[in-house]
This record gives structure tokens, C-alpha cells and sequence, in this order.
């Protein structure tokens, strides 16, 4: 039998028809959707006068326009609540699972998906999301889509790609203290930059990343789409069937018998063959920060933003473009830089994991005095596990509040916008001009680094 | 929503010439809170083309009344980023109906195609010529040919050889979309179901 990578070996067997000359006709396990991409889609198939083929195979939650506080309020922004209220209409109408705010299963869409066990390995999962890379961590082939697939999904429970090529990244070695799964992605991007991946799906590897919770997996493959890939996913191990176990979607009993063997089958054969590879120490790794305005420009915290020398032509006005956008001169340190604000949250970082790391941090110390704030739960459960493990008095003590989930300041579709001009160290993963809010200027880091920046009111090494 | 067809234009074209333009950049996220697809053209490349207090910027290129066609020609990596289809949405309701570069993210390109614009992809120098014929002159014209899969400029009469994927160029020489196709293999998708 010819060697398969694990990316192979998934894809292939949800391939429905190969069109000649075309696309493969690739059929969905699961279809996550979202108030944003989808009501056009709705809209669409209501138009050719037909229904969602699959709803059971289709789950929603309000995520990208939600507020976070007073969420048992209606909405005050008319065109976000519009949008909410649609998604509901239109869920109903179909009979698709709609998890709307202040119930359980609410959060953001990509925290959900693994919380409530509706991600496993060897799934196809699609989202009109581009981070549905996300739930690659599990083994499962899970990437974003456009508003036309979520009609074609929603049609057909199929869609038309062409298949990707296979990338593998390893990373080797023991991760020095203080560096986390954020670092090592934004750390990849920094090196393969952010068109390094495009074409492609990445298989991360090696014992940095097996080492990794599955949280921190969710972090890697989550940033895997700011190469350019069109996903990324990590062999399922005894890490992935332990988180999976017992989850409300989860299979059960003898299902779950079956499913495990066929789970353990879920590896890259050792003489399958990758399109392009690369290969990290994880001993090169230091706390990552960005100093500019795509994720690909980040450097070690200790390192100074690198200078223009050696750009030419469109590569170096870019470069300068985006330096003065950020107000940062180029060959200065980045440590000591003023941060005005702190978001700790999103589908990057937005898991417990993230929240015990921060709070960790910043027990017995004090927020600057000069720094807004947010910490945002990337879904109600972890709100609900943030409070019974205590962390939510840890924060208040240093004078942090925790807000309720959503995607908030990760796009600013909804009202927690950074001012024109100020700095945002966030948890987020992506940092492109006005993301954060029109003039806004955001420094992407890991959870740890953040609550160092919190804390100190300035970039710092934590 | 079934696309317009595409099979040759001849047009002026509207440079840009800056690498990585993001989705953000092409439409705002705060755009997006619309539930139809409609009036997304007005907002393209917003915080660019419009000051503060929606004024028109008057050195955004699209505010210049030199600049005109259906055209855009962009820097490298083009569309990286979301996958907000309102990318595509916008440069198709803003007029365009070709996106020249010599990079696309892989979901822009998907999703262009999926709405009838043509994303054509050429080398960095053949790039760099076409922006250097605009500066010359900004009313020159080039021709997209699909058919033949070439896109020529017309000043100086140098043809590029463009790559699309066979089954892309039949729906858009034709009008067609994924949907249909999809919603005809119905008995197929059932049967893949059957025997999982
Ligand atoms: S948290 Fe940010 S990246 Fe994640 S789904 Fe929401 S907006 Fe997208």
C-alpha cells in the first residue's frame, strides 16, 4: 500500500468524486456556523427554494458582534442584533442547534466545537471561518470556508476543494520555561512567513508539539491559516482521546471502542512523503511579540525590530509603512514600549489553560495603573470553570475583571474597540492595521506575556 | 447566488501597488453586520479611501477621476487573512471584475472565483511592468482573455500565459456554480453516506 500522510489518509476518505480536471467533491462530518458568514448563505438557499440538508451535522453560536458585559440585555447596536436575531430565525427554520448567549453551550465558535466534543479526529470540519484551522489539534481536517461554501455545505453537506498540498513542520527539543504554544507558532510564522504555507496543509510534529496540551495544540493549528495554509492538524494521541472521552458529543461505549481503533490509525506513514518541510529546535524559542502589522513579523522579546537594510523596492516601503503605522522606528527595543491596552482572549487563546496561566501570573501583583483591561472567556463553560477554580478572585484582587465570552476585541465587530493610536498586547492572531479597531495598533502575544505587559504597564519579559 | 459570466474584457486598470492588503483592509470588519448581500462595493478598502469624518481621501487611488476601469492591479499576497467572502463581494460591487497580482491567499482566490471575479496571477516582473505601464500612462488598456488564459497589455503588446483550474474556467465561462453541480449529485452524496 502506498505511504500516506496523516492530512492523506483523512481527506481521502471523504472524497465523494473527483471532478476531471477540477475540485474533489469533499464531503463534511461537521459544519459550524456563525451569525457573520452565514445569513447570505441562508439567504441564498432560500432563493433556490431549498432546505439545510444535514442540520443535525450543523451547530451555531453568536460570537463575532456578541457585547461582554450585560449580555442578558438585548443588544444594543441594532445592525449586531439584527444579525444575532437571524441566525436564530434562520437556525430555527432549518432545526440546526443554535447555542445563543447566556446559555451553556455559548461561545466563541471554535472553543465550542472541542468543548462540547463535536470535534474528533478524522472529522472534516468547515466553518466560514478561517480559524477553524483550530480544530486540526484533534487529528481532524478543519478549515475555513467562504460564504458560497456555507451554502454549498448547507445544500449538500459537501463542497468543492481542490485538494491542498502536505507540509510538515517539526519542532524537537524541551521548550525553554516561559514559552508557550503561542510562541512556537508565532515563532514558525516569524521564520516561514505570512505567504510561507499558502497552498498547503500543515502537519505539526515533533516532541515539542506532542508535549503540548490540547490546548496548547488549538493554539498552534489555530495561527497554522497566518502562514497562508489552509490548515493545520496534529496526529491524535493518548493526550486527544483523553480530552475527548466523556464529552456531551463524544462517542460512547461500544461507538467509542470502534471509534478509538480507528483514531490509533491516524498517523503519517514513515515513508509518506511531504511537498515541503521544515524542521525547528524548540531550544531556539523565547517569548515572541510582534512589532508590526502581519503575524509574520515577530521577534524575541529581548531582540530589537529589525532594520530595512537589505529590503529593496515594494518589500521595503511595505516594511516602512507598516513601522510608521505602529509609530516604531526601526533597530529600537521593543521591551519598554508603553501597552495602553491588554486583551487576553479568542479562539487563539481563550481556553482555560490561557486563563490559569494568566492569573497565575498576576496573583499578588497589581495591574498598571495605566492599562484597560479585557479578559474575555473564549466560551460560557470556561467562564463557568474560570470561577470554580477561584481565578476570578485572583484577577479582582489584582484589579482585573472578567467580562463574558465572545470574540470581542479579536476583530471589533462588537463595542470593546482599542482607540486609534493606542497599543494592544493581545492574545489574538492577527495584528493587521485597524483589526482591533480603525488606527488601533496591536502586539500579538502569548497569555504569559500578556499578563507581564498587564502588570508592568510595558512590554516586558515575564 | 448563480455568477456572471466572464469570457473577455479590455479595460484600463487601478493600481495599488501594496504588498499584503488584507481582508481587513479590503473591508473592514465592521462592515460586515449586513444579513443581504448588498452595498459591501461602497465600503472597499474603506479606512484607505475615506478620511476621518467619511470624507474621500483624495490620494487614495480609487478617488482619483484619472483612474478608472475594471482593473485592479495589487502588490503581492494579496487577500490574506479572513475568509470573509465580503472581500470578493466588495471588489465585485465596487466594479471589478479582474484582480491582477503575483500572490493570492488561498481562500481570496476561492472565494473570487466562486463570485465571478478573476483572480490573474503573474510573475513579480511581469507585475512590475504592468505597474510601470500605468504610470506612463493611467488610461492604458489591457486585455483578460479567458478562453485563451491571457492577460495582455496592450501599450506594449506582452502577453502572460495565466493558470485556472479547468473546472473554474468552464463555471465562469458559463455562469455556472458549485451549488448546482452539487445539489445534481445528490444520489452520490447519499450513497458515500451509505457506505462509510
Ligand atoms: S475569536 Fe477572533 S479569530 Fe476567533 S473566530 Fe472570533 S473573530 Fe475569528
Amino acid at each position: 500500500m502506498e505511504a500516506k500522510t496523516l492530512f492523506d489518509k483523512v481527506w481521502d476518505a471523504h472524497v465523494v468524486k473527483k471532478v476531471e480536471g477540477g475540485p474533489s467533491v469533499l464531503y463534511i462530518d461537521r459544519h459550524l456556523i456563525h451569525e457573520v458568514t452565514s445569513p447570505v448563505a441562508f439567504l441564498g438557499l432560500k432563493n433556490r427554494g431549498l432546505k439545510v440538508a444535514r442540520p443535525g451535522q450543523t451547530t451555531a453560536t453568536p460570537d463575532h458582534n456578541v457585547p461582554t458585559t450585560n449580555q442578558h440585555l438585548s443588544i444594543v447596536d441594532e445592525l449586531s442584533r439584527n444579525q444575532v436575531d437571524k441566525l436564530k430565525t434562520n437556525c430555527d427554520e432549518h432545526g440546526i442547534t443554535f447555542h445563543g448567549l447566556g446559555t451553556e453551550g455559548h461561545g466563541v465558535v471554535h472553543i465550542i466545537g472541542p468543548e462540547q466534543g463535536l470535534t474528533q479526529p478524522g472529522m472534516t470540519i468547515v466553518c466560514g471561518d478561517s480559524h477553524t484551522s483550530t480544530h486540526g489539534a484533534f487529528g481532524a481536517v478543519a478549515f475555513g470556508i467562504g460564504t458560497s461554501e456555507v451554502e454549498m455545505a448547507f445544500a449538500s453537506q459537501c463542497i468543492m476543494q481542490p485538494k491542498p498540498k502536505r507540509m510538515r513542520i517539526t519542532v524537537d527539543g524541551e521548550l525553554k520555561p516561559g514559552v508557550m504554544a503561542k510562541d512556537i507558532v508565532l515563532y514558525i510564522i516569524s521564520k516561514i512567513s505570512t505567504s510561507g504555507g499558502t497552498g498547503h496543509f500543515i502537519e505539526f510534529t515533533g516532541s515539542a508539539i506532542q508535549s503540548l496540551s490540547m490546548e496548547g495544540r488549538m493554539t498552534v493549528c489555530n495561527m497554522s491559516i497566518e502562514s497562508g495554509a489552509r490548515g493545520g492538524l496534529i496526529a491524535p494521541d493518548e493526550t486527544t482521546f483523553e480530552y475527548v472521552k466523556g464529552r456531551k458529543y463524544a462517542p460512547k461505549g461500544e461507538d467509542w471502542d470502534k471509534a478509538l481503533a480507528y483514531w490509533k490509525t491516524l498517523k503519517t506513514d514513515d515513508n509518506a512523503l511531504f511537498d515541503t518541510e521544515y524542521t525547528f529546535d524548540a531550544a531556539d524559542i523565547e517569548p515572541m511579540i510582534t512589532y508590526g502589522t502581519n503575524p509574520g513579523m515577530g521577534i524575541k522579546i529581548s531582540e530589537n525590530i529589525p532594520t530595512s537594510d537589505g529590503l529593496k523596492g515594494n518589500d521595503k516601503k511595505s516594511f516602512q509603512k507598516s513601522l510608521e503605522y505602529m509609530g516604531f522606528k526601526e533597530g529600537e527595543p521593543i521591551l519598554g514600549k508603553p501597552v495602553d491596552y491588554v486583551f487576553l482572549g479568542s479562539c487563539t487563546n481563550g481556553r482555560i489553560e490561557d486563563f490559569r496561566t494568566f492569573a497565575k501570573y498576576i496573583k499578588g501583583k497589581k495591574k498598571a495603573d495605566n492599562v484597560v483591561a479585557w479578559l474575555v472567556p473564549g466560551s460560557a463553560a470556561v467562564e463557568k470553570q474560570i470561577r470554580e477554580e477561584g481565578l476570578v478572585e485572583i484577577m479582582e484582587e489584582a484589579g482585573f475583571e472578567l467580562r463574558q465570552p465572545g470574540c470581542s476585541a479579536c476583530l471589533a465587530m462588537n463595542p470593546d474597540k482599542v482607540p486609534a493610536g493606542k497599543y494592544s498586547v493581545s492574545t489574538t492572531n492577527r495584528n493587521f492595521e485597524g483589526r482591533q479597531g480603525p488606527k488601533a495598533r496591536t502586539l500579538l502575544s502569548s497569555p504569559l506575556v500578556a499578563a507581564a505587559c498587564a502588570v508592568s504597564g510595558v512590554v516586558s519579559m515575564p | 447566488m448563480p455568477i456572471d459570466k466572464f469570457i473577455k474584457l479590455e479595460s484600463a486598470a487601478v493600481p495599488l501597488p501594496i504588498e499584503n492588503v488584507d481582508t481587513d483592509q479590503i473591508i473592514p470588519a465592521r462592515f460586515l453586520k449586513a444579513v443581504e448581500r448588498k452595498g459591501f462595493g461602497d465600503n472597499l478598502f474603506r479606512d484607505w479611501r475615506y478620511l476621518e469624518g467619511d470624507e474621500p481621501n483624495p490620494e487614495f487611488v480609487m478617488n482619483n477621476p484619472e483612474y478608472s476601469g475594471s482593473i485592479l492591479v495589487a502588490g503581492k499576497n494579496f487577500g490574506s487573512g479572513s475568509s470573509r467572502e465580503h472581500a470578493a463581494w466588495a471588489i465585485y460591487d465596487a466594479g471589478f471584475s479582474v484582480v491582477v497580482s503575483s500572490f493570492f491567499a488561498d481562500i481570496f482566490k476561492g472565494n473570487a472565483l466562486n463570485n465571478g471575479l478573476l483572480p490573474v496571477q503573474v510573475t513579480p516582473e511581469y507585475l512590475e511592468e504592468v505597474f510601470e505601464t500605468i504610470e506612463k500612462d493611467n488610461k492604458a488598456k489591457f486585455t483578460v482573455d479567458l478562453e485563451n488564459q491571457t492577460f495582455t497589455n496592450n501599450t506594449t503588446g506582452s502577453s502572460f500565459e495565466f493558470e485556472i483550474n479547468p473546472y473554474k474556467k468552464t463555471c465562469l465561462l458559463n455562469g455556472y456554480d458549485d451549488i448546482d453541480y452539487l445539489v445534481n449529485m445528490k444520489d452520490e452524496i447519499e450513497a458515500f453516506e451509505q457506505n462509510r
